[in-house]
């Protein structure tokens, strides 16, 4: 049987930024409904590393990652469900002079912003961290910056907005959407959704969406490859990045190492993903010379999940370049969990008020459409999730 | 009638006659015999293997065939090992409540 | 042309008979087994040092153990054996493999997986306990290290492993102060006819359950609400019998578990489809009479794809590796591909009998309460996964375990998986096979971080 829904506006992707979407302008007074094609939170918003960091992100999102910094303070009492996030500050280590001068240009940029980063020397690091391995020269830290479980924050969001009265319908993959006279009409099986707003919050998949509507935009799957330990006392009391971002780790208040290693093996179409066993050892390896004590411990468990990544690995947000009322919010190419919480509000600024305060223009899907994109392409400096 | 708290736990039925291999459970010398597996070595002499990480418990194992992996223990060296799977050797020294490593 | 590489998972009944016909066709198959001997967990050896007649440890069963014991070593070269090894992933024709703490990697053609059977588990008050053991523990226990896990041991279950340990610890000298089963006496006396078609492993349950009347200690059928109880250890272990009145027997061990089920991470890894079996109320590998599975490449053998005990996986391995053959475009006998089925479809009526005469005790999953441990390795409780389904919406055990980490410990949901999915339908009000099967995930078991090159 053919359902109809006519909404104010139709989110297509139930991650954190859609599902925070759904609740913000829920809370603005729209009528709205999600649409995921798994479960609400389940793909890359609940299957990354955990980190909540502004620290080494390209320096046109610390805007958006500082204010999302904020929500994450309250956002548990938000939610009423326990993130376990943790401030417990991100440390980004230097394996020579030169990773120790990026550090420090990086922090004269950042405090532009407004984010302080504490510059340590090798002997700070040394007396701070004691268990790390003598490769590291020096650091730098953001106190503020932290950790959170990535698998309870989409579904609390998305159970939130069922609560304001959004209607959230998983297991729903969109087909098609095409503009109509009054908005848009979205098709998920049986389902078709009427709205005069669509948010495109749809991650590997915001590309082919945005191509619907004539627009542009190069995603390409992203399968960070991440492994886990038993739980082990704990002792590694930061959340921890190099420069180059080949190891990066954290562990839980119940005492499991997360660590990355390289990239899985992921077929979106079909929604697979493989953790693979050379990334993984690979990844072990890379650990365990920066963190000798975890010589005797034991992985438990590996996985992968699919994100979409653009070629200059920041996101596309904001309005579509040919369809009104169309609102981007994709790509967020392997770092979008921080960012999450603030994406509902921006988004839900940019449909109620058509702009937000906080600065988007480089996120515009327009940057796409430039003859020669590709070469223009920044070099990759940051790839820790 | 019930076991004493620290009584072991396991109860050898079947004697070997042979050499005795010689190990240590939280510093305490203990004696096992060749074809001992860790986990039988240790539950000869205590009722635990290994504190559980989540409560103010202790493990003993459960599956005996290196399925439920319950039975992990700490050696004084650093080494992780599954007792179930893992024979005692001379010389093992077998850390329960010795402290936490790292 | 090289022959194809045939790699085998496990070394137990159904993984050495493969190996055994793969060998005497001439082809020189691999075969991989966690344990540092063959034979299983069904003939599990003793380590060398603790050997013992094969008649003490086998019992009637001796001879079987001692031909199935002597396969790899008769076959010598023919097969290429790598024991103490685990298989930890399949991915693409590869397996990931870790020996005496080196990692390595086999490459093959065709794959049988023979990775047997654990017990199954369902939670009550106290199971987490030292000195609570599953049935299949207390065995090896026993079998392979010649100890007791207590001095005063219960027996608690379903099934007909439940009498036959039994009476191997009051025959070795262990005090067995109780030994119940679940199942009401009633549903095994109804399936009788069924089990006289296998007459001689029926007669032995008779015989064991004669043999444990004749000694002391408790005997009931039919009991209810188990719990054990105690102070850091096992005290005493407490049941509701089919009187409706509350019994106790002190004692310092507990030996429980409720059936098998079968140890199927690696072809879920491998890409077999999964089909639910509604009499075992378990997800097993699709899998033919031959073994064959969804996948062209992969081929299951044994208890591992869904149980069937100890002389049936002799016939699947056997069989498995005939069909290995069929499709590698070798020959093989007619009659005996025939002969073994033929003989594979009577043991599958026997085990539906057998099923039956011991149902799933749904009333233990039932009372199981909101403070119970579910998941033993991360500590979670039954209410944490109750709140999961009623307030967060969770559907099926994934999701479950995205929320809980119920399943998502050291031993990825082998132990709880099953009562977790009970629960969760349970809670749902829907059939067991709507409340999903957990995801497996390399490793399989735990691998070191630190892990030289094999």
């Amino acid at each position: 049987m053919s359902e109809k829904l006519a909404v104010d506006a139709c989110v297509v992707g139930g991650g954190i930024a859609g599902c925070a979407a759904a609740v913000a302008l829920r809370k603005a007074g729209m009528t709205v409904a999600v649409l995921d094609r798994g479960a609400c939170g389940a793909g890359a918003s609940g299957v990354n590393f955990g980190g909540v960091r502004q620290q080494g992100r390209n320096l046109h999102e610390l805007p958006l990652a500082r204010r999302s910094r904020r929500i994450w303070d309250t956002l548990a009492a938000t939610l009423e469900q326990d993130l376990e996030f943790d401030v417990s500050g991100h440390i980004k280590l230097a394996r020579s002079e030169a990773d120790m001068a990026e550090l420090e240009q990086y922090a004269r940029d950042a405090r532009e912003y407004g984010l302080e980063l504490q510059m340590l020397g090798a002997n700070r690091v040394r007396s701070e961290i004691p268990w790390l391995g003598d490769k590291v020269v020096g650091a730098s830290l953001s106190p503020e910056d932290g950790q959170a479980n990535p698998r309870v924050v989409g579904p609390a969001f998305a159970r939130l907005a069922r609560r304001l009265g959004a209607e959230v319908r998983e297991h729903r993959r969109v087909t098609a959407a095409r503009r109509t006279e009054r908005g848009f009409a979205v098709e998920a099986g049986d389902l078709t959704v009427e709205s005069a707003w669509l948010v495109n919050s749809a991650g590997v998949f915001g590309g082919t969406l945005a191509s619907w509507f004539g627009e542009h935009a190069p995603v390409e799957p992203l399968m960070p490859n991440m492994l886990v330990t038993e739980p082990l006392p704990y002792f590694v009391s930061r959340s921890i990045g190099v420069c180059g971002g080949d190891v990066y780790l954290r562990q839980t208040g119940r005492g499991n190492v997360i660590f990355g290693g390289g990239r899985g093996w992921g077929d979106a179409e079909i929604a697979r993903s493989r953790p693979l066993t050379d990334q993984s050892l690979g990844g072990m390896q890379r650990t365990l010379d920066l963190v000798p004590a975890l010589t005797s411990a034991q992985v438990i468990r590996s996985w992968t999940g699919i994100d979409g990544q653009t070629p200059d690995r920041i996101p596309v947000i904001g309005h579509s370049s040919t369809t009104p009322q169309l609102v981007h919010a994709f790509g967020f190419s392997g770092h979008g969990f921080q960012l999450g919480p603030v994406m509902g509000e921006i988004i839900a600024e940019l449909v109620t008020q058509g702009r937000t305060p906080t600065p988007i223009e480089p996120f515009a899907i327009e940057r796409f459409a430039a003859e020669g994109f590709a070469a223009q392409t920044a070099e990759l400096t940051h790839t820790e999730h | 009638m019930t076991a004493a708290p620290n009584a072991p736990l396991f109860h050898r039925l079947v004697d070997r006659s042979g050499p005795t291999i010689p190990f240590t459970i939280d510093g305490v010398p203990a004696v096992a015999q060749p074809g001992d597996l860790l986990m039988t070595a240790i539950l000869l002499n205590r009722p635990a293997l290994r504190p559980f990480e989540f409560a103010d418990a202790h493990r003993a194992g459960f599956c005996f065939m290196a399925a439920c992996q319950d039975c992990w223990v700490n050696l004084a060296d650093g080494r992780r090992v599954r007792a179930c799977t893992t024979p005692v050797e001379n010389g093992m020294a077998v850390v329960i409540d010795g402290g936490a490593r790292v | 042309m090289s022959d194809p590489v045939v790699a085998i998972v496990g070394a137990g009944p159904a993984g050495v008979r493969a190996a055994e016909a793969l060998a005497q066709a001439g082809l020189r198959p691999i075969v991989f087994d966690e344990a540092q001997r063959a034979g299983g967990q069904i003939y599990r050896q003793p380590p060398p040092g603790a050997e013992r007649p094969g008649e003490d440890l086998y019992g009637f069963e001796a001879g079987k153990a001692k031909s199935v014991h002597a396969v790899l070593s008769d076959l010598g070269e023919r097969v290429v054996y790598r024991p103490r090894t685990l298989v930890w992933n399949v991915y693409e024709q590869r397996l990931d493999t870790l020996t005496d703490g080196g990692y390595g990697e086999q490459a093959f053609d065709r794959l049988v997986l023979a990775t047997g059977a654990m017990d199954r588990v369902i939670p009550f008050p106290g199971w987490t306990l030292p000195g609570v053991f599953t049935l299949g523990g207390a065995q090896i226990a026993l079998k392979a290290q010649g100890v007791s896990i207590g001095r005063r041991v219960a027996f608690v279950g379903a099934g007909p492993l439940l009498p036959l340990i039994a009476h191997q610890y009051a025959k070795a000298g262990a005090e067995v102060v109780a030994v119940l089963d679940v199942t009401p006496f009633s549903a095994r006396a109804r399936q009788a006819a069924g089990l006289l078609a296998q007459p001689a492993t029926f007669a032995k349950g008779l015989y064991y359950t004669a043999r444990n009347a004749l000694r002391g200690g408790t005997r009931a059928s039919g009991v209810r609400k188990l719990r054990v109880e105690g102070d850091g250890r096992v005290e005493a272990l407490v049941w509701t019998g089919a009187d409706g009145r509350e019994h106790r027997v002190a004692c310092d061990a507990v030996g429980a578990s409720f059936g098998l089920r079968s140890e199927s991470q690696l072809a879920d890894l491998a890409g077999c489809r999964f089909a639910f079996d509604p009499v075992t109320r378990q997800w097993a590998p699709e899998r033919t009479t031959a073994g064959r599975s969804s996948r062209p490449e992969v081929y299951l053998a044994g208890d591992g794809a869904g149980i069937g005990g100890a002389d049936v996986a002799e016939l699947q391995g056997r069989r498995a590796a005939l069909a290995v053959l069929e499709d590698i475009g070798r020959a093989v006998d007619a009659s005996e591909v025939a002969r073994l089925d033929a003989a594979l479809a009577r043991q599958a009526r026997f085990r539906d009998a057998l099923e039956a005469a011991y149902p799933y005790p749904d009333h233990l999953v039932a009372s199981i309460a909101d403070d119970e441990i579910l998941c033993r390795c991360e500590g979670v409780t039954a209410g944490a996964l109750r709140d999961a389904v009623r307030e967060k919406g969770a559907t099926e055990v994934n999701r479950v375990k995205a929320f809980t980490r119920i399943g998502m410990g050291r031993c990825q949901g082998r132990v709880c998986g099953h009562a977790a999915a009970e629960l969760v339908a349970l809670e749902r009000g829907c059939p067991v096979s709507e409340a999903g099967r957990l995801r497996g995930q390399p490793p399989v078991k735990p691998i070191p971080v630190a892990g030289g090159a094999a």
